[in-house]
Parts: C-alpha cells; sequence; structure tokens
C-alpha cells in the first residue's frame, strides 16, 4: 500500500538496514529532529550524572535506544520521545550500578517537554545559521580551523590543502577529522560553548 | 559492549573525511565504508551526526572572496556560484539530508520529510518545488546546471539559458530543459514526467531521446518509455498539491490511498482488492487524510477500524 521509494544508492542508513527504506527516513529524522536536542539532552544527562566523563558514553548510549525504538515507529512527539528514553537510561544504570538513588533522576514533568512545535527559537536558529558556523569555526583549534576553511569555503583539494599549509596529506586528513568531532559538538551539545 | 563515544566519533569523523576528500570514490571503498557503518548502530548514528555538521558547513562558500579566484576565465560563473550559495543559505530552513550527503563539494542536497513542501529559489531565476518526501540534490558549475532527483516529486520552473544547461537526472533518464516548466514524479517503479509549458528532451543515456512538449507525459520505467497527450486540466490537478491539495476524478480508492500516504505518517489501508478498486471524486486537503477516510465511510458505505498509525477502510 505505501509506495515503496527509491533513496539512492549513497545512503548509508539505508545499506544498514539490508534494504529497508524505513531506516533512511529515521537517519533524515534523526538530523532533523533528534540533534537539535543535543545540547538540552547534555544538559539534562549532566545534572542527573554525578560522573562528567560519562555523558559522552550515555549521549551515545540514548541515541542509540532513540535510533532502536524510532525503528518501530517514528514518534510524533520527537522531544517527550527522546527524554523519556534518556530518563530511562539514567534509572536503568542506576538500579545497576547503583551509585545514586532513583530520586536523582529529575522528573520529567519539570522540564518543558509539551514545546514539540517547532517555535521562533528553530526559525531564528535557521536564520542564524552561517554566523553560528562562523562562530563555530572561531572555537577550533587554528591549525583545524585553516584547513576546515580551505576545504570548505576554498574549495582546494587534499594536496591543495597540504601545500598551502606546508604539512603532509595525512595531515590534512587528520585536521578535518578533528574539526568535524569539534563542530559537531559545538553545533549541536555543548551548551556552555554554543555560539 | 559498545566502544567509547570518543573512539566512534574518531573513527566516523575518520572514514567521513576520506570519504569526503576522495577524488575516485570507488565501489569498494564505499563497501567497505557500509560494512563498518553496519557493525553497530553507534557507528552508524556517529557518522550520521558528524556529515550532518560537516554538510551544514557547505555553506560556509559564501563566504569565499571571489577576486581570490584570480584570472579564471571562470571567475563569472564562481560568482553565479556564490549567489546560488547565498540562496540556499536563505532557505536554510529546508531540512538537510544526511543519508544523501555524501557529496561532492559543489552539490547541494534539498529534502521535505512526508508531508512536507518547499520552495527553493536560485539566483539564475530559476525555482524547484519539492512535494512530500522529497530529496535532490543540485551543482550548480560554470557549464552546467545539474539536479538529481534522487526520490519524490518536483515541479521545476527552469529560466533557460543555452550557455547553462539545465539538466534533471532521475535514476538513468536525463531530461534537458529547452525553455520550460515541467512537473517530474519518481517512485519506486517508474519515473513521470509532465509537460507544463516550453519543452524538454528525455531519455536514457545512449537509447532514443524524445522531445516533450506542452501537455506531454512521459512514463518512464526500465525499460521503456511512452509518451501520451493529455488535457491541461488533468496535468494541472497533477499539480493540485503545490496548493495543498489533492484532486480525484473517477479515481480509484486504492490509487486515492495511496496518494493520501505520500503526504502523512498516518496511513490508510484499503483491506481488498474490490474496495479498493470503488471510484470517488473529490478534493481534499493533502493532511485530511481520516477525513477523507469518513468522507468514503459515508458516500459508499464503507467500515472503518482505526488503529494506531493507520486507518483500515473495508466493505
Amino acid at each position: 500500500m505505501v509506495e515503496a521509494t527509491d533513496t539512492g544508492r549513497e545512503d548509508a542508513c539505508l545499506l544498514h538496514a539490508g534494504g529497508s527504506v524505513i531506516a533512511s527516513e529515521i537517519c533524515e529524522w534523526f538530523v532533523r529532529e533528534v540533534l537539535p536536542l543535543e545540547a538540552a539532552l547534555t544538559q539534562y544527562l549532566q545534572h542527573n550524572w554525578r560522573n562528567r566523563g560519562d555523558i559522552e558514553d550515555l549521549l551515545q548510549d540514548v541515541y542509540i535506544r532513540v535510533f532502536e525504538a524510532a525503528q518501530k515507529q517514528i514518534p510524533d512527539r520527537p522531544h517527550a520521545f527522546v527524554f523519556t528514553i534518556a530518563r530511562n537510561l539514567l534509572i536503568d544504570r542506576v538500579r545497576r550500578e547503583q551509585i545514586i538513588p532513583i530520586e536523582a533522576v529529575s522528573d520529567l514533568d519539570a522540564l518543558n517537554i509539551a514545546a514539540d512545535a517547532p517555535g521562533p527559537e528553530r526559525s531564528a536558529m535557521a536564520r542564524d545559521e552561517l554566523r553560528r558556523l562562523q562562530a563555530a569555526l572561531d572555537y577550533l583549534p587554528p591549525r583545524c580551523r585553516q584547513a576546515v576553511v580551505l576545504r570548505q569555503v576554498e574549495g582546494l583539494s587534499r594536496k591543495e590543502i597540504a601545500g598551502r599549509m606546508g604539512i603532509g596529506e595525512e595531515t590534512v586528513k587528520e585536521y578535518l577529522a578533528e574539526g568535524v568531532v569539534a563542530l559537531a559538538d559545538i553545533l549541536y551539545g555543548e551548551t556552555r560553548r554554543r555560539p | 559492549m559498545i566502544p567509547h563515544a570518543k573512539d566512534v566519533k574518531a573513527q566516523a569523523a575518520r572514514r567521513l573525511v576520506e570519504r569526503r576528500l576522495a577524488e575516485n570514490w570507488g565501489t569498494d571503498d564505499q563497501a567497505r565504508l557500509d560494512t563498518w557503518l553496519s557493525e553497530s548502530p553507534a557507528n552508524l548514528i556517529a557518522y550520521v551526526r558528524l556529515e550532518a555538521a560537516w554538510s551544514r558547513t557547505d555553506r560556509l562558500v559564501v563566504l569565499r572572496d571571489p577576486a581570490a579566484d584570480g584570472e579564471k576565465p571562470a571567475r563569472a560563473s564562481r560568482t553565479l556560484i556564490l549567489q546560488i550559495a547565498a540562496v540556499i543559505g536563505v532557505v536554510a530552513v529546508l531540512g538537510v539530508s544526511a543519508a544523501n550527503a555524501l557529496l561532492h563539494r559543489n552539490e547541494r542536497v534539498f529534502s521535505t520529510p512526508v508531508g512536507g513542501h518547499e520552495t527553493v529559489a536560485f539566483s539564475d531565476g530559476s525555482k524547484i518545488e519539492l512535494n512530500t518526501n522529497t530529496s535532490l540534490r543540485a551543482e550548480m558549475t560554470s557549464t552546467s546546471r545539474t539536479i538529481w532527483l534522487d526520490r519524490g516529486e518536483a515541479y521545476f520552473q527552469v529560466k533557460h539559458d543555452a550557455a547553462h544547461p539545465f539538466t534533471v537526472m532521475a535514476g538513468n533518464q536525463r531530461i534537458t530543459d529547452l525553455g520550460t516548466k515541467f512537473l517530474v514524479r519518481r517512485d519506486a517503479a517508474k519515473l513521470e514526467v509532465s509537460l507544463v509549458d516550453g519543452s524538454v528532451r528525455m531519455g536514457a543515456e545512449g537509447r532514443k531521446q524524445a522531445v516533450l512538449t506542452r501537455g506531454d507525459v512521459a512514463v518512464a520505467t526500465a525499460n521503456s518509455l511512452s509518451v501520451r497527450k493529455a488535457p491541461m486540466q488533468a496535468i494541472s490537478n497533477r499539480m493540485s498539491w503545490r496548493r495543498g491539495q489533492l484532486v480525484f476524478k473517477h479515481t480509484t480508492l486504492a490509487e486515492a490511498a495511496a496518494e493520501f500516504n505520500r503526504y502523512n505518517q498516518m496511513k490508510l489501508v484499503i483491506a481488498d482488492d474490490a474496495t479498493g478498486q470503488l471510484k470517488i471524486y473529490g478534493t481534499f486537503r493533502v493532511q485530511d487524510a481520516a477525513l477523507f477516510a469518513r468522507v468514503a465511510q459515508d458516500v459508499l458505505g464503507l467500515r472503518l477500524e482505526t488503529d494506531p498509525g493507520e486507518i483500515v477502510i473495508s466493505r
């Protein structure tokens, strides 16, 4: 009944799911609805988990659970969905590790999870995208930033970047890889440093 | 046991950079990447997340100083690229598909979710209107304007420019603009091109080409291409989605349900073939699938069963 859609051969998600079109929809949904929640989600995890060193891994676990749950059905209210999963994950961890009492996991009602509609904040974010990206660039280590700018602004090839910066092509890759990790953290997570 | 997020991210970043920097990305490279992505959902998620962030930085190209390009002959058209990129920056509200964004640096991805409807305006005056659940890529270079329709349906209003041919690629079919407005709809089985105005040349790579003019509807499958004339009213009805409407004239219930399902997460399911063959008329808003079901119930005397995520229609 539902029309099958062709999603193109380079589709990472599609291949992952062994040809299921649904998975590709989940990827798009994930980027559109879940990633923008990363800053708030990180904050929630930080408030409710003593060990700061665990946050990045907890976030990874939340995302995996979100992804797997979304495979059954993509939820209508992503905000509530994601935070409920985060809360359940923390509760599971607390029970398993018996580190902090369950009460330490703050009540979801206390969070403003009703706001699932794309509010003015989001459209403002879209308008300010370029400014945000520029600001994000400023947070990168200088050599990283230079490599990212030569690639994404100047459009140079790896060889050209290597020549311009006086480094090897492998090092170009390292700088860019480091750059993309930092950019994603700045653009999606880490509220403190958020431009 | 899932590896630490830091390590997964570092791996994903390395693979993403390799993919993005590759001059020749072969099937072997893709296979290696696919294997890694499928090893763990953590890998896939980390990759998709980094890909989304990296794609956002594609917009930074607008910061490029055109004067820095020197005396290259392509300079004027570089400016064109910049203008296009600037326009794209403005329409940043469009969802950027991570899944399809494994891109060449001049490609831009535009996509709409189920129920979505967006218009992209380019600085050359061309416009593309994306219907529900559609994904396309645009590459504007000094010599050409190329769109890949990866999925869904779009209405093209092209400003003709012989120096910069406008081409739409959909599967193995190539549609070349000869000054025109046309509608392209791609689904798993076929590609349908409806000419609203002007003309296009269309055909598979290396096969006989057809020239379509106003009122022509071409249907291409894997190994066939047929062209027929349709009344302009019929073509206009095909584009009712631009007003957010679906127009049914002597349409089977099965076809109508399939149309609604393109636009809504909540799906209409027809219980049996005989029910599906009933004919209906009417105009509905694309999101009014439930209303449509109730009308079918009242008018055709059908039964409805509402389940989570779907409405089953039977006799």
